[in-house]
């Protein structure tokens, strides 16, 4: 085991230089536990600016004609009198999703939780290379600068749709948005791709190469499985993002035709000729669909491990969630095609794609099955990251279920770009990874910090949340199959969607109060982190290796020899036990099998 | 001032909160408080994990009764039919799921919440019970994959010689023109290259075909019961042509023509009739009615009555004026249609 002495002789080597200065310790650092709370609080602050922007433009879908003072105040020349002009209405919509997607559920979460967990559980020291990890994390932040600062340039930030499909995006013409704006968007999702390839990267070569012995691939816990697959399918599709990002960015700069063609635009003729904005959408979808993945897998891999320490039963048919985590990565790159059914792409391209796309109903459905069957004759313990990992299984369903709709191209036909797919993305992508997100944070926070969180404010945010949620999203598909577009201003220049009004205000209510509910999750999270109780070496009596690692953080996690690994991280309630949790590090006892 | 107002109440709240959870916390600082749910917490969100199925299974089945009738009304189409079809056929079985999968999970979040001195089952593996709930999704997806591929399949296939009208759909920020094709039934060649003057689709003038080609900016007027083939154009950026009535939708892409076909099966008027659409017809009136009276009130114009009529709208990202990128879309019957584009001026007498 070269790989676990190399480790070994790490920490030796950090035992002795004890003092860190403060900014090798909280800024520049390369340890990974600290890597991991720095996204975290990033993505936190990402996700504070996602969501205040959503509580703006629900603001303006349900009273379109009424003035805000509070558009004054956030939007200023752009709301003059209160009043929300009908570009940075897309910008917002463009940036609350852009935000949420990658800043938010694959930074955010993804990039947390890989970094706490994966030396954590696998038994390792520390990251495969923690320069590189360092690395990732400052690109991340750099490139959330840039996301930032853009919405500052004078035209306005990015405006086309989270999507950026050109013409649109390419041409300053064509709306204010596609100028400086567009190229701040342009710059920093480069950055932040080069940021994810390193992290993935690194999370790949880690679960690889620096398990503990004993800890066999078999013997992983779901996370680890989880977010290795995630790493494997971004190191797959995100350079193809990157690629068309740089040639929309040649097309913008440099007057290459790689995505127009004959373009008549504010009465002159561009030179553009020969290029496709449909070979851009195959080019952004074939990494935005695999994207939904790297969102929803993490937390799907938090959640099993939440449900079942939480349970106290181990998680039900553990290969079968591997194999479907499996077959919805392979699937996953496969299927993007299902967001171009009206491009205008070959009708047999979309018979394929419907029918690879509704395959992944098949490993979806196992999973929420064997979910729902790990809670069967448990002894449910219902702390809040237990709720959310409930709340998870509960959103996950339903959303996914209207998947069957959009994926097939026949019914996609009518219901494609209307309401009905931001309902369902929200709740299958959107709200499940977020939910998995806070599973994750209250599950892992006394981890992270060494003190537990408010268990009662956090019932309190996980009722008020899932009220909410359902609130804003389950009506939603009522105004999407009455055919409402998304991503209108106003909808009051169609009297025919009148009659959809006041569902949009009850939508809006239920989003400004599960809006306002998560600051008690953020007031929570930041007083716990100075004043919370201070956490006991394994309060939720879980079997995962992080459990045995101090409460204070060290360098090198464990203080002598990295313990082996001796089973499953699933013994729970294993009969024959005096506990109803059996820690990966405890050897077999004379007869006991394995599971 | 108002703004300052309200962000001052905003604080105050804020400190108001936090000084609250503050006493609340302290006055339980002597409880055995380590944050890990005790029991009573467990029965609590146990029965709240019950009431929040009720919630759910309630509000979707209220939602179904109070929005019912703002879904789309019946297909205007020949393959809308087949649509409509597939789509119920889908929702029994989503909404057959969804009704057991939400009950029994939350149902077992309840029964089985946690106990002093309980112990769970330790139930890893059952390879036949995984084997039947991979076996029934893949029969239940087969079915509506080889029933949505084939309804697909005739919905796409366009076939030129079933006797169709070309019409030609042209997109541009932030409006819609339609071109006929003619006397010829042939589209004249067209780039946005000819964009000139009043020949605001660029046709090929140098092209016969072009010659007796109408255009109209104010309506897309259809003939019910004959094919209509649409070859879609955009000189911009990404349009969509959605005709949700119809159940019909079509990128129009810059640079390359895309096309979608369908048979109108019901005039306007026809529409205008149905029971569905007067019932609709009348609630958005009672609510411009309600709006008038507050407008009036205020000394402002009052919005007109509402009459039906089919749409075309723009149903991808396109600009400050996405929203109102909108064609009325008229059905008549075959003679009307034939009355009305023989009225029109060809391409050739409007350039002349």
């Amino acid at each position: 085991m070269s790989a676990s002495t190399q480790a070994l002789d790490h920490t030796h080597d950090h035992g002795h230089h004890h003092k860190e200065t403060f900014i090798t310790k909280y800024i520049f650092s390369q340890d990974h536990k600290m890597i991991s709370k720095q996204y975290l609080i990033t993505g936190i602050f990402m996700g504070i600016i996602g969501v205040a922007m959503s509580m703006l433009f629900r603001m303006q879908l349900a009273w379109p004609e009424e003035k805000f003072k509070v558009f004054e105040i956030f939007l200023g020349k752009w709301a003059p009198e209160g009043v929300m002009d009908p570009n940075i209405y897309l910008a917002l919509v463009t940036i609350h999703g852009t935000i949420m997607v990658f800043f938010v559920l694959t930074a955010g979460l993804s990039g947390t939780f890989s970094n706490l967990l994966i030396p954590l559980q696998i038994g390792a020291r520390d990251m495969a290379s923690g320069f590189l990890n360092m690395i990732s994390y400052w690109l991340f932040f750099l490139s959330s600068v840039i996301m930032v600062l853009s919405l500052f340039v004078e035209a306005g930030p990015a405006a086309a749709g989270w999507t950026i499909y050109p013409p649109l995006s390419a041409l300053p013409q064509a709306m204010p948005g596609s100028g400086a704006g567009m190229t701040l968007w342009l710059v920093s999702m480069a950055i932040f791709i080069a940021s994810s390839l390193l992290g993935s990267l690194n999370y790949i070569a880690t679960v690889l190469n620096l398990r503990t012995k004993g800890m066999s691939m078999t013997r992983l816990p779901l996370t680890i499985w989880a977010f290795f697959i995630t790493a494997i399918i971004g190191v797959v599709s995100f350079p193809v993002l990157l690629s068309a990002a740089l040639m929309l960015i040649m097309d913008r700069s440099f007057g290459t035709s790689f995505f127009l063609s004959d373009i008549f635009i504010q009465g002159e003729v561009l030179h553009y000729q020969g290029g496709s904005p449909v070979l851009f959408e195959h080019l952004f979808w074939f990494l935005g669909h695999p994207e939904v993945y790297i969102v929803i897998l993490p937390a799907m891999g938090i959640v099993s491990e939440v449900l079942a320490t939480g349970a106290r039963k181990p998680i039900f048919g553990y290969r079968a969630m591997i194999a479907s985590i499996l077959a919805i990565a392979f699937l996953s790159t496969i299927v993007w095609g299902h967001h171009m059914f009206v491009s205008g792409m070959n009708p047999f391209l979309g018979s394929v794609f419907t029918f690879t796309t509704l395959l992944i109903a098949i490993p979806s459905a196992i999973k929420a099955f064997n979910w729902i069957t790990t809670l069967w004759k448990g002894n449910l313990q219902l702390n809040p990251a237990m709720l959310f990992s409930i709340g998870f299984v509960s959103t996950f369903i339903s959303g996914g279920l209207t998947g069957i709709i959009l994926g097939d191209s026949t019914l996609d036909i009518n219901v494609h770009d209307t309401y009905f797919v931001v309902a369902h993305f929200h709740l299958v992508m959107g709200v499940s990874a977020i939910y998995g997100m806070f599973a994750g944070v209250y599950h892992w926070f006394p981890k992270m910090f060494g003190r537990m969180m408010n268990k009662n404010l956090g019932y309190i945010h996980f009722w008020v949340t899932a009220v909410c949620a359902y609130g804003v999203f389950l009506p939603m598909h009522f105004i999407g199959m009455a055919g409402l577009p998304r991503r209108y201003y106003t909808n009051t220049a169609f009297p025919y969607f009148d009659d959809l009004a006041n569902i949009n205000v009850i939508i809006t209510v239920f989003a400004l109060i599960g809006g306002a509910v998560q600051l008690v999750f953020i007031y929570n999270f930041f007083s716990s982190i100075f004043y919370g109780k201070k956490a006991v070496q394994n309060p939720w009596r879980s079997n995962t290796m992080e459990w045995t690692t101090p409460v204070e953080h060290m360098h090198g996690n464990w203080p002598g020899e990295i313990p082996h690994v001796h089973r499953w991280a699933y013994d729970y309630s294993k009969p024959g036990a005096d506990d109803d949790f059996i820690p990966q590090t405890v050897p077999m006892k004379k007869g006991e099998t394995e599971h | 001032m108002t703004g300052l107002l309200t962000i001052f109440a905003v604080i105050l709240l804020g400190i108001a909160i936090w000084q609250l959870v503050k006493i609340y916390d302290l006055s339980h600082a002597k409880a055995d408080n380590t944050q890990v749910a005790t029991e009573k917490d467990n029965h609590i969100n146990g029965l709240l994990m019950m009431a929040f199925l009720v919630f759910l299974h309630g509000f979707t089945i209220y939602s179904m009764f109070k929005w019912g009738d703002v879904l789309l009304p019946e297909s205007a189409s020949v393959h809308g039919k087949d649509v409509d079809q597939l789509m119920l056929i889908t929702f029994v079985v989503i909404f057959i799921v969804q009704a057991i999968t939400q009950a029994l999970l939350h149902y077992f979040a309840y029964k089985y919440k946690g106990e002093e001195g309980k112990k769970a089952l330790f139930y890893a593996d059952n390879d036949k019970l995984e084997f039947i709930w991979t076996i029934i999704p893949v029969i239940t997806l087969a079915g509506l994959i080889i029933y949505g591929l084939w309804t697909w399949t005739n919905i796409m296939k366009i076939n030129e010689n079933d006797d169709p009208i070309f019409v030609e759909i042209y997109a541009q920020q932030f409006n819609w023109k339609v071109r006929y094709a003619g006397a010829d039934n042939t589209l004249g060649l067209a780039n946005v290259r000819y964009v000139e003057g009043a020949n605001v689709m660029g046709a090929d003038m140098s092209d016969p075909n072009a010659h007796d080609d109408i255009v109209s900016t104010q309506e897309l007027r259809l003939p019910k019961g004959r094919k209509i083939i649409f070859k879609m154009r955009s000189q911009d950026v990404l349009h969509s042509a959605f005709m949700p009535f119809f159940r019909a939708q079509m990128n129009t892409v810059p640079g390359m023509v895309t096309q979608f076909s369908f048979t109108p099966d019901k005039t306007t008027e026809e529409a205008r009739q149905s029971l569905e659409i007067i019932e609709k017809v009348a609630t958005i009136n009672k609510i411009r009615t309600e709006k008038n009276i507050q407008l009036q009130a205020e000394g402002k114009e009052t919005l007109d009555p509402y009459e039906f009529d089919y749409l075309l709208l723009c149903n991808k990202i396109c600009g400050a004026s996405h929203y109102n990128m909108q064609l009325k879309i008229v059905v008549d019957t075959e003679e009307g249609f034939n009355q009305w584009l023989s009225e029109q001026k060809t391409l050739a007498e409007v350039l002349q």
